[in-house]
């Protein structure tokens, strides 16, 4: 790895929300990395900091940097994924109604997450969430 | 193919942001579930929403839209017009349904 760089995310924070997907594809298209592949890591990380900010009591997104890979690590604290395999489903959501009615929840966000990414890790239990999702550069 | 200025003029849409309107519209969204139009959106789209919140200029500005409309004179929140100035990207109102701006956007030969 030859950058790091840590994002704090907090839940509820719907004001800010985005922002550490805005500054990744900033700095990915900074450095020079192909438009397609810089649309695929916006995705997912917009998904992966939304789903922080509506499902979890908050953590941190890490981004890695190597010459073969990206890499995006979510760390979060509870409540964890009850049924990884159902939240992989296209349309299964947990999200509240008022969450809903802002355009989230539509049980989107894993699938375009696994759609998108070469590598995808999810550890969860009641104490939190990892996310490990990796991007080969071709 | 059409400009944001094209569509603005054809459609009276009203600018809410103070922003050039030189941008080519690559193609046209009509969508209010933002992980829908996050999976689906293309650098250059027009997008019409009935979401006025701050995450749509989060969506808008991750896949470099052209511009956002607001159907049905729906009131939007200063602050996400604020975030519209500062992102850089065009947002209007109008008092048409987003049905018929798409059917404008359409005339115009976007995404045909």
């Amino acid at each position: 790895m030859n950058y790091q760089e840590r994002f704090p995310v907090e839940a509820g924070d719907f004001a800010s929300a985005g922002e550490v997907s805005a500054t990744i594809k900033q700095k990915l298209k900074k450095i020079g990395v192909a438009q397609a592949l810089v649309r695929r890591v916006a995705i997912v990380s917009y998904e992966a900091e939304l789903n922080m900010i509506i499902h979890s009591l908050g953590g941190e997104m890490v981004l890695e940097l190597s010459p073969r890979e990206i890499r995006i690590i979510c760390d979060d604290v509870g409540p964890g994924i009850p049924d990884i395999s159902l939240a992989m489903q296209e349309g299964y959501s947990t999200a509240p109604e008022s969450i809903r009615m802002m355009g989230f929840g539509a049980g989107m966000g894993l699938p375009n997450i696994s759609k998108n990414v070469d590598d995808l890790k999810i550890k969860s239990d009641p104490s939190g969430t990892r996310m490990e999702m990796v991007f080969f550069i071709a | 193919m059409a400009s944001v200025k094209d569509f603005c003029e054809k459609a009276e849409l009203k600018q809410l942001t103070n922003l050039e309107e030189t941008a080519e519209i690559t193609d046209g969204y009509i969508c209010d579930l933002l992980s829908w139009v996050m999976a689906r959106g293309t650098e250059g789209m027009a997008w019409i929403t009935v979401q006025t919140h701050l995450n749509v200029l989060a969506v808008a500005c991750l896949h470099d839209f052209s511009c956002v409309v607001i159907p049905e004179n729906i009131q939007v929140p200063e602050e996400t017009v604020k975030k519209a100035q500062e992102e850089g990207i065009p947002l209007y109102s109008s008092p048409k349904t987003a049905y018929v701006l798409g059917g404008i956007l359409h005339e115009l030969g976007v995404g045909s």
